[in-house]
């Protein structure tokens, strides 16, 4: 739909009972215009929080001085993380870290260390990632933040930059495309299968320009942790933001956290969609993507039995505590023990986790398995820290990409799935159905 | 008025920005000088040597998909490149373009071939593309408010140093 009949559909409704129809992104980005917007329009937005990485801010410090910045327009509202190179593996790695670590302390942004996790997982941790804000990141995975209700979207340097001296960002308002969740969660169902099926059914650029929006009944099925799984995979829909209501599970994950206000944010019964899509979770399976496209997925049973020898459990995607407890609980009623030829590989995705799964003795059952157990961040997901893949191997990951080369070989294949199947395939050497793992040894 | 003829350069669908430059070879330098050797070395590894200066990058969908890094952008500049055509592309590699310069030309690219004759001009909000080659011209979606002043600018970088902060386009 072109913007003139959106807008003519908008006017038609808002006057029709002198009602709003927005939707949640319309909402947001006009709190931060300061000004009614409507999807098409470009709007100037105040920011709330900004997130840079040890990836994406050396350079954004570049921008930041040829753009002849001098200070950040609020040093608390932007965070730098070092989550991508984590520990850095070189001595020219170590130096971006020391130059992002004297930018930050001299401009007093928060600085978030190696070991500390990944940006905007340690945003949500520390109750900055509030209902009704609008965060940028310079990491095309912010979008999980999203699950609070927000609208968080991933950005480039440049933008980082400029964010950091003015405060502001330019924004095309996005089209949303409704996503409705009903039925009922079946056992064994992870919002990673959620994900997949709908970087399926919308594909690797049907969310291009667009914002996703959660609805349905099935909502109250998935902790806020879950929801910034499906949120998280927006990202391979190229979605520019993936936002959830605010519920019960919104409330819980703040209380003790928050750090502001919260401005929970409706979408209105009138608001026009791009598109609207149902998933019914009653129907769903679990599910694998196939090298090399997040896009390319089948039903777990159609790739049961290929051989895995290697399996990564962590990332954006998979690397929180529930992940982990999942991918065990598998992978015991499994055997218990890895199938010989398999390499574990664990990464939690934050201190907090690392420190919730070594307390409840899940991290100490992963090294008596013999995981390699890696830096919390972003690990061996883009190849610049963990573990590299050799020729010819089969990585099964709980991430969410699995572009040729992106674990940092070329010749290694790439399937993702959700931690119970990587915790099951971990244990019988092949890719396994996790409703099905005694059967499958 | 922008006017830029060149080379056609063929690539397909959904071409990541880990396909234009990975992050192992950003891990030591994001220095674009350097980096550009590396160039779509995982879909082509004889492309960088062979870019020309002008040469311009012809895609099918989602182009620049994946990650938000913008060095996937300022190592095509430093290849000497300074316009991707292709039928869609991903949201941040249009706006660190965008940012940095580089003029994303959105159209039908079915009938482009590695090799054509190609001319993109950018006249007012205006843009276009013709394949001689081909006998073709076909236009992209106009490139609107701020984002045409920043790619005016040749870059956020210019536009923040002289305006210090974003504003609406005057009318």
């Amino acid at each position: 739909m072109d913007i003139a009949e959106r807008k003519r559909c908008v006017d038609i409704a808002e006057r029709a009972g002198n009602v709003s129809a927005r939707t949640i992104s319309e909402k947001i980005l006009s709190a931060k215009a300061g000004r009614e917007v409507h999807a098409g329009e470009i709007a100037i937005c105040t920011v709330d929080r900004v997130l840079g990485t040890d990836a994406s801010g050396p350079m954004a410090i570049d921008y930041f001085e040829k753009m002849g910045g001098e200070r950040l327009f609020d040093p608390s509202r932007v965070l730098f993380a070092f989550d991508h190179y984590a520990p850095p593996a070189s001595a020219k790695t170590a130096a971006f870290h020391d130059r992002l670590r004297a930018f930050a302390t001299r401009h007093g942004a928060e600085l978030c260390d190696v070991g500390e996790g990944i940006s905007f997982q340690l945003l949500a941790e520390r109750g900055g990632a509030l209902p009704g804000s609008l965060v940028i990141g310079a990491d095309s995975h912010t979008a999980t933040a999203g699950a609070l209700n927000l609208f968080a979207t991933g950005v480039g340097s440049s933008d980082l930059a400029a964010a950091m001296i003015t405060g502001q960002v330019w924004i095309r308002v996005p089209e949303s495309i409704k996503i409705t969740l009903t039925g009922t969660r079946t056992a064994f169902l992870s919002p990673k299968d959620v994900g997949l099926a709908l970087v399926n059914a919308i594909g690797p650029a049907g969310a291009n320009y667009k914002a996703l929006e959660f609805h349905g009944s099935a909502l109250g099925a998935f902790t806020l942790e879950e929801r910034m799984v499906i949120c998280n995979l927006g990202a391979e829909m190229d979605a520019k933001a993936s936002i959830f209501p605010s519920d019960n599970a919104t409330n819980a994950y703040l209380t003790g956290r928050k750090v502001g206000l919260a401005s929970p944010v409706t979408a209105d019964i009138y608001a026009v969609y791009a598109r609207e899509v149902t998933l019914d979770l009653s129907r769903l399976s679990p599910r694998v993507a196939l090298p090399h496209a997040p896009d390319n997925v089948v039903p777990i049973e159609q790739a049961a039995g290929t051989p895995v020898h290697m399996v990564f459990l962590g990332t954006c995607t998979g690397g929180r505590v529930r992940d982990f407890h999942e991918a065990l609980a598998a992978l015991d009623r499994a055997g218990g023990q890895l199938a010989p030829g398999v390499q574990l590989v664990v990464t939690p995705a934050s201190r907090e986790v690392a420190d919730a799964i070594r307390d409840d003795g899940t991290l100490a059952r992963f090294e008596a398995l013999g995981a390699t157990v890696t830096t919390v961040g972003c690990g061996a997901c883009c190849g610049t820290s963990g573990v590299i893949p050799g020729d010819g191997m089969n990585v099964l990951s709980t991430a969410n990409r699995n572009f040729k080369a992106r674990m940092g070989n070329a010749n290694a294949s790439i399937y993702l799935a959700s931690p119970a199947a990587c915790g099951a395939s971990a244990a019988t050497g092949k890719i396994t159905d996790p409703r099905a793992e005694r059967a499958a040894r | 008025m922008i006017r830029l003829e060149g080379r056609a350069r063929r690539f397909g669908d959904n071409v990541n920005t880990d396909y234009i430059i990975t992050s192992a070879r950003k891990r030591d330098t994001i220095d674009e000088q350097v980096l550009k050797q590396w160039l779509l070395e995982t879909l082509d590894p004889a492309f960088a040597a062979s870019v020309r200066e002008e040469d311009m990058i012809v895609a099918g969908e989602n182009f620049g998909c994946g990650s938000a890094m913008e060095v996937a952008v300022t190592v095509i500049l430093a290849a000497g490149i300074k316009a991707v055509i292709a039928q869609s592309f991903s949201r941040t590699f249009y706006r660190n373009a965008i940012n940095n310069g580089l003029i994303p030309v959105q159209c039908d690219t079915n009938r482009f071939e590695e090799g054509d004759r190609l001319s993109v001009q950018l006249d007012g909000a205006e843009l276009s593309v013709a394949n001689y080659t081909k006998e073709l011209t076909l236009s992209g979606p106009p490139i609107a408010g701020v984002m045409l002043d920043i790619l005016e600018h040749g870059g956020l970088v210019r536009f923040i140093r002289e305006h210090r902060r974003l504003m609406p386009r005057e009318q």
